[in-house]
């Protein structure tokens, strides 16, 4: 069959424009920046540093919103409240043993144990989620698990609301917080290496759970044809349930970290790292494990970085509150113009 | 009988797809289910394998009903179905997909040594054992299918349209394949459009028409039955 020859409409013209558009302003933003020289390396140095501590938590929570749409094909609209679930758990943990000095005796363990109750409290949550809120609208067509996740959403938001209050709860300082390392003039802060080191074992033992081992294979093979996996044995609504605590238990780990980085908790915390882990994923490629990571670690480089790096040259005031600005931007470029990611592999084609 | 289907009837909303078929398969045999695009033959073997609700009649496997199973429940009975279209996974390895084969089956030895086994009977699938099976051709797609189904060291092989969009000499090995799993001793469901290949080497054979089995018999017997020629020539 011939291919059809594209014609070249308005729309092509505007989004053309538009992308030249935004090409010029980042552009010019950059080179006025580095001509005005108003940041020094290691100032910069700081900017991606800090990009990568939050950029790695973004990619946590951004594996748990790709795995569950790989096995289903839903977007989890409720995981970044799930996530503040897991902050909170840890926040109870962690204050009631500062409060008997638990923390400064033994600060390994005592770490440990907030991540445990983190982790397992999202796993929890995440599967009454699925069992009770997602299941049931499993075969349903339409929009309605989608705004099913939303309404999960508000009730975990609210609950948590409810029962702990509206104010932002600080949590408790350690005495390594605020330790910052110093090599060769530059500036570490401990916080943020160990952040990242939380990261990167979690990623790598997700990986290698879901590349080495029999349940990870099965998840892969659902995401790409359920009704074949079943016909291999394949359990599905098993594999559902592991997708979702393997997110959950990445949710635990993120929370944490986040709790670390800011300093409190709130209700509402997990609103907006959660939109933007989806926007991460969605960057990376939708239901793909790599995508997930890079495109978590790439939104937190562009929010860190793309405030000095392409506003400030253009003399727009305090270009640090655009930040989240910068963040969503980018998301809405790759949605117009790469809807697939940025490695994204194109979605597993249909098979008649 | 190994694998008893009576009086089935499938419906999808108020659209009876298959009405009434009955098809018995008796231990070691090779039974073929032949028809048209559209006749109910692939509504049929997914009813058995569990993918489709049926509405009415029973399946019954060594005499037990298996007719509200899961789909991974019937599998891990041994009744395993290679589906249309082949359906490997595109983004494992051809290793992979082996192993899924075998995924409902625990004696992790023995999977070694099936899996070594596929790769003697498949030697271009050894070649490409890490290689992701998205890009292998039509035919080595097909042997990742059949290989993958056997992994599972099934009871009953289900096979849909195992020759679709295969070159004539790569559908002559496919069938030369099923000839050699059926006389090694599994029992064959074949289902094919490309029917009188099919019925040549089927021992007993069903023609479906418009959701019903209009004829049945010996499979070469069929195959020179003028009602069938009519069918397929007319």
């Amino acid at each position: 069959m011939p291919r059809a020859r594209r014609r070249v409409n308005g729309i092509d013209v505007f989004m053309w424009g538009l992308r030249v558009i935004v090409a010029a302003i980042a552009l010019i933003g950059v080179v006025a920046t580095l001509f005005t020289g108003r940041y020094s390396l290691s100032q910069w140095f700081d900017f991606a540093m800090f990009g990568l501590t939050l950029g790695s938590v973004y990619a946590l929570i951004a594996l748990g919103y790709t795995m569950v749409y790989g096995v289903l094909r839903m977007i989890n609209f409720a995981h970044g409240d799930i996530t503040m679930t897991g902050a909170f758990a840890g926040y109870f943990m962690a204050s009631s043993m500062a409060r008997n000095g638990y923390f400064e005796s033994h600060p390994g363990f005592a770490m440990l144990a907030v991540f445990a109750v983190a982790m397992l409290a999202c796993i929890t949550i995440a599967l009454l989620t699925e069992r009770y809120a997602y299941r049931p609208f499993r075969h349903s067509l339409g929009q309605a698990p989608l705004i099913c996740a939303i309404g999960v959403s508000f009730v975990l938001q609210q609950t948590v609301r409810g029962m702990f209050g509206s104010g932002v709860k600080s949590y408790p300082t350690l005495s390594w917080h605020d330790v910052v390392l110093e090599f060769g003039g530059v500036r570490v802060p401990v916080v943020n290496l160990f952040v990242m080191g939380c990261a990167i074992v979690a990623m790598v033992g997700l990986y290698w759970i879901v590349h080495r081992t029999r349940m990870g294979m099965a998840m892969r093979a659902v995401s790409e044809d359920k009704n074949a996996a079943s016909l291999m044995g394949v359990d599905v609504d098993r594999v559902i349930v592991f997708a979702f605590t393997l997110g959950g238990a990445m949710a635990g780990v993120a929370s944490v970290c986040y709790a670390l980085i800011y300093q409190q908790v709130h209700f509402f915390m997990g609103f907006a790292p959660g939109i933007k882990a989806f926007g991460a994923a969605v960057l990376g490629g939708i239901g793909s494990i790599p995508g997930a990571m890079i495109g978590g670690m790439f939104l937190g480089l562009i929010e860190a970085m793309g405030p000095a790096l392409f506003l400030d040259g253009l003399g727009i005031p305090a270009p640090y509150q655009l930040r989240d600005v910068i963040g969503f931007l980018v998301l809405l470029m790759v949605l117009i113009f790469r809807p697939q990611g940025l490695f994204g592999e194109a979605m597993a084609k249909r098979r008649a | 009988m190994l694998l008893e289907v009576e009086g089935m009837t499938l419906a999808y909303g108020n659209i009876t797809a298959v009405r009434g078929v009955s098809i018995a398969i008796p231990e070691g045999s090779l039974v073929a289910l032949v028809g048209a695009n559209g006749a109910g033959k692939s509504s049929t073997l997914n009813a058995i394998s569990g993918l489709l609700p049926i509405s009415g009649g029973a399946i019954r496997f060594e005499g037990q009903s298996i007719g509200r199973l899961k789909p991974h429940e019937i599998t891990r009975r041994g009744i395993v179905q290679v589906p249309e279209g082949r359906r490997i996974f595109g983004r494992l390895s051809v290793e992979e997909n082996l192993l899924m084969g075998a995924f409902s089956r625990k004696d992790h030895a023995a999977i070694a040594e099936d899996r070594d086994r596929m790769f003697e009977l498949f030697p271009r699938l050894k070649e490409r054992r890490r290689q992701v099976a998205g890009t292998l051709s039509g035919g080595e797609q097909q042997m990742v299918a059949t290989a993958r189904g056997l992994m599972a060291r099934p009871r009953v092989l289900l096979m849909d349209e195992p020759s679709m969009g295969l070159a004539p000499l790569v559908v002559e090995q496919v069938f030369e394949t099923i000839q050699s799993i059926n006389a090694a001793g599994t029992t064959v469901l074949l289902v094919e459009q490309n029917a009188l290949m099919a019925l040549e080497i089927a021992d007993h054979a069903y023609v479906m028409e418009h959701g019903e089995i209009v004829l049945d018999g010996a499979g070469p017997a069929l195959a020179r039955d003028e009602r069938v020629i009519a069918i397929y020539l007319g």
